[in-house]
């Protein structure tokens, strides 16, 4: 899953029938410090999300399960609202790629 | 699922038996302010959608869920047309 903030809606009136009454939503995918990470992408919502909300959303086949048992033609889906969220501040954490499991003290 | 316009149509005689009547098109992907992006797809239509049009497509094993694509070879299917696109950032 990932986070996203919900940037805008989308009207279409003629689609896939099990895709009627559906919301579709424009989410643009977050870094963990609030910044945009990505390309901007239309998500099916599940939980009644609005425009300026963040949301965590599922990709793939998983997107069409909130709506089971209709097979719902979709491969994003947003499947919570966030209150909020807490990641250790991107200064003080290390780049990825230098993790290790042998951790390594870096310390002056 | 990404929005896309379609850009062309593609016609192939040889293919797949499950692919048989079905009806591919050209889409070039664009963000939500009409902006193309990324790399031309091919995609099958299930909603009639013409050149020109934006159309909203949807990738990977989900296409499958489209109507009347059940098992069939595709991981892209437009299946809706797009009216408008609201975007406050």
């Amino acid at each position: 899953m990932q986070l996203a903030r919900v940037i805008g809606d989308l009207v279409a009136t003629l689609k896939d029938r099990n895709l009627s009454g559906i919301k579709l939503m424009v989410l643009q995918p977050l870094s963990p410090d609030g910044a945009a990470a990505g390309r901007t992408l239309v998500a099916v919502d599940a939980v009644g999300a609005g425009v300026g909300e963040t949301v965590f959303f599922v990709r793939g086949k998983e997107a069409s399960f909130p709506f089971f048992p209709t097979e719902v033609p979709a491969d994003a889906g947003i499947v919570g609202i966030v209150d909020h969220w807490d990641v250790e501040s991107a200064t003080n954490r290390e780049p990825e790629p230098n993790r290790r499991p042998q951790t390594v003290d870096r310390r002056p | 699922m990404i929005l896309a316009r379609i850009v062309g149509t593609v016609v192939a005689t040889r293919k797949d038996p499950r692919l048989v009547s079905s009806k591919l098109l050209v889409a070039r992907p664009m963000d939500p302010h009409g902006k193309a992006e990324g790399a031309y797809l091919v995609a099958v239509d299930t909603v009639d959608a013409g050149v020109g049009e934006t159309v909203l497509i949807v990738s990977g094993s989900s296409a499958r869920m489209a109507s009347g694509l059940k098992d069939c070879p595709v991981d892209a299917a437009i299946v809706g047309i797009v009216d408008h696109v609201e975007v406050n950032e």
